[in-house]
């Protein structure tokens, strides 16, 4: 096995500073989750349940002329059937998304159910409750639904075409606020100008062009979708969803079914993976109105097609982009036009592809163009990072280039481009302290990089990543208990081990041991707003809020023990778990003596904390990858991979190592294999896993980690995001490695075995 | 007195002046004053009374969700940069 | 529909009957009929080893395996791991390991890593990624998973 997962020096330092924090605790609800006994969401079972199937669009693009469900309402067992009639008109609506504005809810709407038209092959048009999940998928067959196919448009170029099928008659391009005069596919066009272009590129010595591609990819979290709906009869609905963010949910089904928040509890279950993923809403409103129509609960669980059908993926995406450099490997210039693919209903991530693009480096001239372009595929979802990998990968792969044309060692081109704090990014805001160059030099100097590599066919690559994170709304709920023990309530859901990220935070302020800090998450009735589980935010955001209620809880701890002393306040401290006196005369007590005669007379103590912090830094991350490329099969085997990543402060490491890793094999998957394939008519054709090619444990090395830190001052531990920027690098580091193996370039992902002969062949 | 970053769709109605000090006690108010400069600039930048969706205000780099009501502080540099989920 | 089937099994250890529709797999029985819903579904078609379980002392996933056909069969499901002395060393070091994130792989990789062990108490790094090769996760990228089975390895091997 190969030596792996080290922590960076400044690791020692914090050891001696913190007691929690830095410490590799066993999760709090690890035991629930190895016996079996977590419930996630398909394992919701409610007496009296019924189960709903949905039927689905066997087309890409399909005016839907009639329905008709009588034969399946006749069907033994079958207790209510719906359709998009059954939601609440939503023509002239809107949904408010907090920072992103008002929008319209029609698409809202229909992406859950299609009403008058279908927009992807799997796209909902009805569905049906039953008593038995067999008896449902039963009847949506004798659902009848008139179609008028239409020719769909697959691919985001061919869908800027002027004379392109339209995927939506009445979708005209935006401009910030200027609309095209003729209907379009292109939803959306943003641009970001910095510096001067022409005179960039005359600075120049080289200067490359390229095109790169990637095919739309799936999140592939291995839980599929479900939720279940209890609607009373006075108008109170209960939902049990496996979800990135119950207030999300709650806000969406609010306004898709117009009804009171108010009226509304969403209970998060156990989530199997998300991703971005589990942040839309699809079978809840659908369980919700079923659930109406039949008086009784409705389960709604997805099975594998239909997630790969009608979910999630992120968008498949065309960059171009131009570079000039000096002789030196100074970037002078860089223009790109970035065009995302949204999927059915307007809205890819193609500005978060635009604002990470360039960040990881101080460029003078850059001009981004970023169009947001509707196909017929499902509507996009975030996906780890949304937006970065697309973008990114054309930087990474070019400055490759660049390095082997001038000779330039692949980390020192980074090390002398590499953004530091106050560089203006491209679209204008300066960084904050970021670790780019201390992530770098780490990578640099790791035991990996300096190892040569030998060996036909076999090449290393590098690529770095930038990820900008995210701050958000986040609350928790503290309470002392008797024993000197503090229960947390947690809006956030716990995807990965976030329940002790957060805990520990709070443990530490109060110098108790985290077993002691007992942490839930709760449902939307039971805690402050809390926004999704994403962008990298939990263990920031959420953290945060339970640093401030260990604050809250030591000062009203301090407040009482100097009350029980009769001493000033002020002459009173907390460390360690233990009260003492400051004056003198060394009174002390524990927390748990204190919290027992607190409890006994009745005093309460706890707190209730919301944080919108802003200041989330940015992740930065450099990675090493050596690779085999078999030439007669095209095969890229992974030799050896290593993961750099400035973690601002690793509060539970074993967790940051997890993210790295996890987002540097989905990153692989990506890579090579993973891709979604339609057929002419626009029909998916792999929706399985076997079709749809994960990594697996075969296809691996073990990934080690390099854990940097460069404290985040944003934050009171120093924290900034992990999750998203593993995902960052991998595509261009083996892009990249497979260049130095074998003297390819490859720009359009996944770099499958037949892609990579064919490059060979048209090579030689 | 704020620094105000046009957005670059927007440097066609400015004849490419991409930066440039305007009097405003709020956001609100610096947008009035661009109007009157470059008419036409407003309706890019605000819809119905509310700061256009999808544009976020970023005023000395952080995220001012007051948007229009905002008071900018005096000197200070304000942006429209495009609103953005995380995942 | 058709008549429901009579089923009996010994289901961790203990005597089991059941009724289940002929067309109900075992991961339907498990779930639904029997209330044990440890054993997850990822995909329904034998592709990612959410479902595993140890029939007879194989390995299966419970998802591609009828209800109906295991009268007179064995099983063993994540839920009977736990012995009277507390966690089984795989749980204990999938837990010492951080060897899950979401978990919803975790109970078929548990039950794979034990249908391995008993099979091959030393298997090697490679032994692990090649046996788990049938068992999908998304989260961790394996590396923790394979070092928590190595890790119970000497474990059970004391226990013995
Ligand atoms: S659910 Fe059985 S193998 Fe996936
Ligand atoms: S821990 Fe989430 S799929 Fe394995």
């Amino acid at each position: 096995m190969n030596p792996t997962q080290t922590m960076a020096p400044a690791q020692t330092e914090v050891e001696q500073k913190y007691k929690v924090i830095g410490t590799r605790p066993i999760r709090h609800d690890g035991v629930d989750k190895v016996t079996g006994r977590a419930v996630y969401g398909a394992d919701v079972q409610l007496p009296g349940m019924l189960h709903g199937k949905v039927l689905r669009s066997p087309h890409a693009h399909a005016n839907i002329k009639s329905i008709n469900t009588a034969k399946a309402e006749a069907l033994y067992g079958v207790k209510a059937v719906m359709t998009a009639a059954d939601f609440p008109d939503s023509g002239s609506r809107t949904a408010n998304l907090g920072e992103l504005g008002e929008v319209p809810l029609k698409p809202m709407c229909d992406n859950v159910m299609a009403s008058d038209k279908a927009v992807y092959h799997g796209h909902a048009v009805a569905a049906v409750a039953a008593t038995s999940p067999h008896i449902a998928e039963e009847a949506l067959g004798l659902i009848e639904v008139e179609y008028e196919v239409l020719p769909p448009v697959m691919d985001v170029l061919k869908a800027m075409d002027e004379d392109s099928p339209l995927v939506h008659e009445d979708l005209y391009t935006d401009e910030l606020g200027e609309k095209s005069a003729k209907p379009s596919n292109v939803a959306s066009h943003t641009r970001h100008v910095k510096g001067d272009l022409s005179q960039g590129f005359a600075a120049a010595d080289h200067v490359l062009e390229r095109e790169y591609r990637c095919a739309t990819v799936h999140q592939g979290y291995i839980e599929p979708h479900a939720a279940t709906a209890m609607w009373n009869p006075d108008g109170y609905l209960t939902m049990w969803v496996t979800t990135q963010g119950a207030f999300t949910v709650r806000t969406s089904v609010h306004q898709i079914l117009d009804i009171p928040v108010s009226k509304l509890k969403v209970i998060p279950t156990e989530i199997g993976g998300g991703f971005g993923g589990k942040i839309p809403v699809y079978g809840e409103p659908v369980a919700a109105v079923l659930s109406r129509k039949a008086r009784r609960p409705v389960k709604v669980v997805m099975d594998r097609t239909e997630v790969f059908q009608a979910t999630g993926p992120t968008s498949g995406s065309y960059v171009k982009l131009k570079m000039g450099v000096t002789n030196q490997g100074r970037i002078t210039a860089a223009e790109t036009m970035l065009a995302y693919e949204a999927g059915g209903y307007p809205g890819s991530i193609v500005a978060l592809g635009g604002i990470c693009m360039f960040a990881p480096y101080n460029i003078d001239n850059t001009t981004i163009d970023m169009y947001d372009v509707v196909v017929n595929k499902p509507k996009t979802a975030a996906y780890r990072a949304p937006g970065a990998p697309n973008s990114e990968f054309a930087v990474e792969c070019m400055l490759d280039e660049f390095c082997e044309r001038l000779g330039l060692d692949p980390m020192e081109i980074r090390l002398l481009n590499g953004a530091k704090e106050g560089d203006i990014q491209s679209h204008g805001i300066p960084h904050p302290r970021i670790g780019c160059i201390e992530t770098t030099e780490a990578a640099r100097d790791c035991e990996h990089y300096q190892t040569p590599l030998e060996g036909p066919n076999r090449g290393r690559g590098v690529a770095s990543g930038y990820w900008v994170n995210a701050g958000l709304t986040s609350s928790v709920t503290a309470r002392l208990n008797g024993d000197g023990t503090v229960t947390l309530q947690e809006g956030s859901t716990d995807i990965g081990g976030t329940r002790t990220s957060i805990a520990m935070q709070l443990a530490e302020v109060l110098g108790i041991p985290v077993e002691d800090v007992v942490p839930s998450v709760v449902d939307t009735d039971s805690v402050g707003y809390t926004e999704v589980t994403g962008g990298s935010r939990v263990t920031f955001a959420t953290g945060w809020a339970a640093y401030n209620a260990g604050q809250a809880i030591k000062s009203q701890l301090i407040e009482q023990a100097a009350d029980l002393w009769k001493v000033d306040k002020d002459q009173v401290s907390l460390a360690d778990g233990v009260i003492t006196t400051t004056n003198g005369d060394s009174r002390s007590m524990t927390i748990k003596e204190l919290a027992a005669d607190l409890s006994q007379k009745g005093i309460d103590v706890g707190s209730r904390e919301t944080v919108t912090p802003q200041n989330h830094g940015g992740a930065y991350a450099t990675h090493v990858v050596d690779v085999e490329v078999d030439p007669d099969t095209g095969k890229v085997t992974i030799l050896r991979y290593t993961a750099v990543q400035d973690a601002g402060r690793a509060i539970h490491p074993s967790y940051v190592e997890g993210q790295m890793q996890g987002g540097v094999v989905q990153g692989i998957g990506w890579a090579l294999n993973e891709e979604y394939f339609y057929n002419e008519d626009g029909l998916l054709m792999n929706s399985s896993f076997l079709d749809y090619r994960m990594p697996t444990s075969l296809d691996l090395p073990m990934i080690e980690t390099i854990i940097v830190e460069v404290p985040n001052p944003g934050h009171p531990y120093g924290v900034r995001g992990v999750g998203e920027v593993p995902i960052v690098p991998p595509q261009a580091a083996i892009s990249n490695a497979i260049a130095r193996a074998v003297g390819v370039r490859l720009g359009d992902l996944p770099m499958s075995p037949q892609t990579v002969v064919k490059a060979l062949s048209a090579k030689s | 007195m704020a620094i105000v970053h046009i957005p670059a769709l927007l440097h066609s109605l400015t004849g490419d002046v991409r930066k440039l000090e305007v009097e405003g006690r709020t956001v609100g108010d610096l947008i009035d004053q661009l109007e009157l400069l470059y008419p036409g600039i407003r309706d890019r930048l605000v819809e119905n009374g509310h700061l256009r969706s999808g544009l976020a205000i970023f005023v000395d780099g952080m995220v001012r969700r007051e948007a229009l009501e905002y008071e900018v502080p005096p000197g200070s540099e304000v942006l429209f940069v495009p609103a953005v989920a995380g995942g | 529909m058709a008549a429901k089937v009579h089923v009996t099994a010994t289901l961790n250890g203990e005597p089991v009957e059941f009724l289940c529709e002929p067309r109900q797999s075992l991961l339907e029985v498990l779930r639904d009929e029997l209330k044990l819903t440890g054993s997850k579904e990822g995909c329904n078609n034998g592709n990612c080893g959410a479902c595993s379980v140890i029939l007879d002392g194989l390995l299966v996933d419970a998802c591609i395996v009828l209800g109906a056909e295991i009268d007179g069969c064995t099983v063993e499901t994540i839920e009977g791991l736990m012995g009277s002395d507390g966690l089984h060393p795989l749980q204990q070091t999938f837990l010492e390991n951080a060897a899950l994130q979401c978990g919803i792989c975790t109970p078929g990789f548990i039950m794979a890593g034990k249908a391995l062990l008993e099979k091959n108490p030393q298997a090697s790094e490679g032994d692990i990624r090649h046996w788990c090769a049938g068992n999908l996760c998304r989260c961790t990228g394996y590396d923790k998973i394979v070092r928590a089975i190595m890790d119970a390895e000497p474990q059970l091997e004391v226990k013995k």
